[in-house]
């Protein structure tokens, strides 16, 4: 129970009429964010991060994790209306979702998403409330290599599970590592990769990593595709629904939280898995399953709820140890960083306003999305009418000023300039941005855990798997490489997979 | 020779493509209707819908007047695409919906309208909603 206490200590901070207002902010500018497809959370938070150094760590983190949640309200909006999903964790809403709306139920499907989203946000939020100090026991106990295993799980996770082609995510997490060792080495002390300009020893701001690869390389790559045919977009009033949808959306919503939580949990590269794996348990258990295709409400419930919980799951290892298992988790971790706080077992006693503060108020934020959801969602599809080039000379102009007021110096323009050069080239050749990212901001953290593990060892290489905890992480991992590609061979065989079901690379999550 | 009507799914555009027709039909001439959009937002409203778009072809055909459709996305106007297909086209008449805008709105966001009644060639037919 005394997570419980704490959780309302939390409340207390939460309530704070200032912090009250960042979260308003943060949930506001999530559901935009999520409503626009090709700008995520994470570029979102990259952006704001520079605008906010004069905050109190509090109150930023309040309205990062306002824009978290808000990110995955809004991209079901995009789905269900247009088609076209905001976020990669909602392209299996559309394929229900838009079908509803084509039928005329679109305001019956936004409902289900908001609700359900609440919901699974809620469930989800007070799970991590209760599991967090929980892990952070286990945590203390943790040393260097399982550290390190838990990190190398992420980046196989990463790579192997997102996206189309393994050797793509591989190519993607070695660029990202290759970045992150740029700078002073911390264990001897020597200059690393940094070609002998003094600018590069500090290493590269993450600011400036995530906002060249993220909105730089997103604008570069619109302005090159900018012209395409307006889409028809459905127009519906509130959302609400009707009693029969009720009665059939409350299970999917239970069972998608109860999938998206774990699956957000563990490093399993973010929403594209589990709101898949919730579609399809949907469409087993479902009494209508004629109805799947041709706009289910079921696909719908399930599927929100799902990629809301994992939302809220995502948070658990991200605070505990100080891992991210999305591309938004990461930037917050760099954010973390860049205020001068690691996350990690001892978060929780170090900083515990900080911590309950922000879980507080992702209970109120959930609550805020959906009183601006249900009557809203109308307004929101406008935001689809903004002419591509003022949005994205928009996101250009606050890209250069946040690289600019990292560290003040011109230095990091050019980088930002080179780096959403290679963000555009990135995207060109089908390389996923999340790994990268991953491994800019993960690689340093994990190369320390290694070269401490092997200080401690002596040396030896066995010190990095002779702990039972490691030893399991390691069988892990050697499941993950080893079994989807068995169940895929397994699939095809039976039928040849959908390609709309392949979870887009581009909307970064 | 032909009519050249700029159609956009409003009530002037739908009043724009009633005159053109009753043009067309009296001075038995070809009609071209276009309809365009720059495609810099995800949505655009002005842009005819595929079921818009049937229907005015189905007004066309009851009417019984000679009669292309265009759907145009390009970085163009819309004035501009409707001033050159009219040069191409050597047009006859141009017929255009007009929506009263208050003379802030026209100095911020300009004014399609106007830029077609002012460089066009040819004559041009101004039509409001009823």
């Amino acid at each position: 129970m005394d997570a419980l206490t704490e959780l309302l200590n939390g409340f207390v901070t939460a309530a704070h009429p200032t912090n009250l207002l960042y979260a308003f902010v943060g949930v506001l500018l999530g559901t935009a964010i999520g409503v626009l497809p090709g700008i995520g959370p994470a570029m979102a938070i990259a952006l704001l991060l520079p605008l906010t150094y004069s905050l109190e760590p509090t109150q930023a983190f309040i309205m990062f994790a306002g824009i978290y949640y808000g990110g995955m309200y809004g991209g079901s909006t995009t789905s269900i209306l247009l088609n076209t999903p905001g976020e990669s964790a909602s392209v299996v809403t559309a394929i229900e979702g838009n079908k509803m709306a084509r039928k005329g139920r679109a305001a019956a499907a936004l409902a289900t998403a908001a609700i359900g989203s609440f919901i699974a946000g809620t469930i989800g939020t007070l799970c991590l409330a209760l599991l967090a100090p929980a892990i952070v026991q286990l945590a203390v106990k943790m040393g260097a290599p399982d550290y390190f295993a838990v990190m190398v799980l992420a980046f196989v996770a990463v790579t192997t599970v997102l996206g189309s082609s393994k050797v793509r995510g591989v190519a993607a997490l070695a660029i990202g590592l290759l970045i992150g060792l740029i700078g002073i080495d911390p264990t001897s002390g020597q200059q690393r990769l940094t070609l002998g300009l003094p600018e590069l020893a500090d290493g590269i701001d993450v600011v400036v990593v995530a906002v060249g690869l993220f909105a730089v390389g997103e604008a570069l790559w619109i302005a090159a595709h900018l012209r395409r045919t307006p889409a028809d977009i459905i127009t519906v009033g509130a959302a609400r629904m009707s009693r029969e949808d009720w009665r059939r959306s409350w299970k999917p919503w239970l069972r998608g939280t109860a999938i998206g939580f774990p699956f957000g949990a563990i490093p399993a590269g973010g929403a594209e898995i589990p709101t898949f794996l919730s579609y399809v348990t949907e469409k087993k258990l479902s009494k209508h399953p004629e109805e799947f295709g041709h706009g289910a409400i079921e696909g719908v419930a399930g599927p929100e709820a799902t990629n809301n919980a994992s939302a809220a799951g995502g948070l658990v290892p991200l605070l505990t140890l100080g891992i991210p298992t999305t591309a938004t988790a990461a930037v917050m971790l760099g954010a973390f960083q860049s205020y001068g706080i690691q996350p990690g077992p001892r978060l929780l006693e170090t900083q515990p306003e900080l911590v309950w503060g922000l879980v507080a108020s992702l209970f109120i934020g959930n609550a805020i999305l959906l009183a601006l959801n249900l009557p809203l969602a109308p307004i929101w599809a406008k935001l689809l009418r903004i002419p591509r080039p003022y949005l994205y000379a928009g996101i250009l102009f606050f890209a250069s000023i946040g690289a600019y007021a990292a560290n003040l110096s011109t230095f990091d323009l050019w980088l930002l300039l080179l780096l959403g050069a290679l963000g555009f080239a990135m995207r060109r050749f089908g390389l996923p941005v999340v790994p990268a990212i991953i491994g800019i901001i993960l690689g340093p953290v994990a190369e320390e855990q290694l070269r401490r593990a092997l200080q401690i060892s002596d040396g030896q290489l066995s010190g990095l798997y002779d702990t039972w905890f490691s030893k399991t992480v390691y069988f892990v991992i050697l499941l993950v490489l080893v079994v989807p590609p068995v169940v895929n061979s397994v699939r095809k065989r039976r039928k040849p997979t959908d390609r709309e079901l392949q979870p887009s690379e581009r909307a970064g999550d | 020779m032909a009519i050249i009507v700029g159609y956009v799914p409003t009530p002037e555009g739908v009043a724009a493509l009633e005159s053109a027709i009753d043009e067309a039909q009296r001075r038995h001439q070809r009609l071209v209707v276009v309809n365009s959009s720059r495609g810099e937002s995800l949505v655009d409203k002005r842009f005819a819908s595929g079921t818009e778009w049937q229907s005015v072809e189905e007004r066309l055909t009851a009417s019984g007047v000679d009669h292309e459709l265009t759907q145009l996305v390009e970085s163009k106007d819309a004035a501009d695409q409707i001033l050159k297909l009219a040069s191409e086209l050597n047009a006859e008449l141009i017929v255009i919906g007009l929506r009263r805008r208050t003379p802030v709105g026209k100095l911020l966001l300009g004014s399609q309208a106007q830029t077609i009644l002012l460089e066009a060639e040819c004559p041009v037919l101004a039509v409001k909603s009823s």
